[in-house]
């Protein structure tokens, strides 16, 4: 079973995303996501040979509930610092960010979070993978932004991957 | 439905397509108006990625009150949302590499440098 | 039913990010800026798609927003690798 599906949750995943291709219920896309979901894990599992290990599945669906509702306030703040705030004011800054995750899935997650929330986004990633660059559009206080990414995203990620 | 569901809905859909539109909007003009290359990136990755959100969840739900379900709007969505950052990283990796970013980088901290101007660096 | 009035107002718009995404593409100070405005430029189009499938009252366009949103992905990070290693596929 191991060999035959080496990520389980991407051949779930598949499946799911074939249906929602297709958008509708007949066998034949049964048969046809079946047989992606079976191939798809298999050619690429020499480029991904561990499984990501979630280990609170509720605790990542009220995280991207937050992400949400984060990216809509995120689109408010960028809109007024676009609009209304004179050129010579807007303050960018990049701010590195050390990172206490360890896990690739986390981290990257962790990077996509960064850059879909309010005024940053993620640049860089140091060559050993252990620090984060972020640019900030408006951030009069880099290190508050900082501080502000470790205890909103990184400490919740932390709960549920490791 | 009622009349007055109807309106209801028809009025909060409208709402949300203005909303979209002002951010797509709001996203081209911020690559105009934005005088620096990495000050450029934040536009258009959040905010046109929520009109097209606004015109998504209109289309969902519009279809949805003609009793026709459809699912492909959630796909696009995730989609969007998935590989916004993505872009956002290479076209960030590709400005630091060619220079066109605002130079003095910080310190990684960790003794390594950033990972795009590490002399051999390997896959992106 | 004010839905028409808000769809027209949304497609303005959209005229409008075009036209300065057109100004941009031409102007563009530097080739990453171009790929910037390539990216967004996409991105409006998938608005536009879905726009003028809810204006036809219609679910078949969302499969070309879908192929859209796919190739487009595709594209910028295509781009942008070409920029980075000087080739696409080693």
């Amino acid at each position: 079973m191991r060999r035959v599906f080496p990520h389980p949750y991407l051949s779930l995943t598949l499946v799911v995303l074939w249906f929602l291709l297709v958008n509708q219920w007949k066998l034949g896309s049964l048969v046809m996501a079946i047989i992606l979901a079976t191939i798809i894990p298999l050619l690429t599992s020499a480029w991904w040979p561990d499984r990501p290990r979630v280990k609170r599945p509720f605790a990542l669906a009220a995280y991207a509930l937050l992400v949400l509702w984060d990216v809509i306030v995120a689109n408010f703040q960028v809109a007024r610092i676009v609009l209304f705030m004179p050129r010579a004011k807007i303050q960018s800054a990049w701010i590195t960010v050390p990172l206490d995750l360890k896990s690739p899935e986390a981290i990257s997650l962790l990077a996509g979070t960064i850059t879909m929330t309010p005024g940053t986004l993620t640049a860089d990633t140091s060559a050993c993978g252990r620090a984060l660059l972020v640019h900030a559009l408006h951030a009069p206080d880099p290190d508050a932004v900082r501080d502000d990414i470790k205890a909103r995203y990184e400490s919740r990620l932390q709960r549920i991957f490791e | 439905m009622t009349p007055v569901l109807d309106t209801a809905l028809d009025l909060a859909l409208s709402a949300v397509l203005v909303g979209g539109g002002i951010f797509a909007l709001v996203g081209s003009y911020g690559l105009l108006r934005l005088p620096r290359p990495m000050q450029r990136l934040h536009a258009p990755t959040k905010a046109t990625t929520i009109g097209v959100g606004a015109a998504l969840l209109v289309s969902a739900l519009d279809l949805l009150s003609q009793s026709q379900i459809s699912w492909q709007e959630l796909l696009i969505t995730l989609f969007l949302l998935l590989t916004a950052p993505v872009s956002a990283l290479f076209l960030a990796k590709t400005l630091i590499l060619r220079g066109e970013a605002d130079a003095n980088l910080p310190d990684t901290g960790t003794g390594k440098p950033w990972a795009t101007l590490a002399p051999e660096h390997s896959d992106p | 039913m004010i839905l028409p009035y808000a769809l027209q107002f949304f497609l303005g718009c959209l005229t409008l990010a075009f036209a300065m995404n057109l100004w941009r593409l031409f102007t563009a100070p530097t080739v990453t800026d171009r790929v910037l405005v390539l990216d967004t430029m996409t991105i409006n189009a998938i608005a536009l798609v879905v726009l003028y499938g809810i204006w036809g009252g219609t679910g078949l366009y969302l499969e070309v927003a879908v192929l859209f949103a796919l190739t487009s992905f595709v594209g910028t990070v295509a781009y942008c690798r070409y920029l980075l290693r000087g080739n696409i596929i080693e």
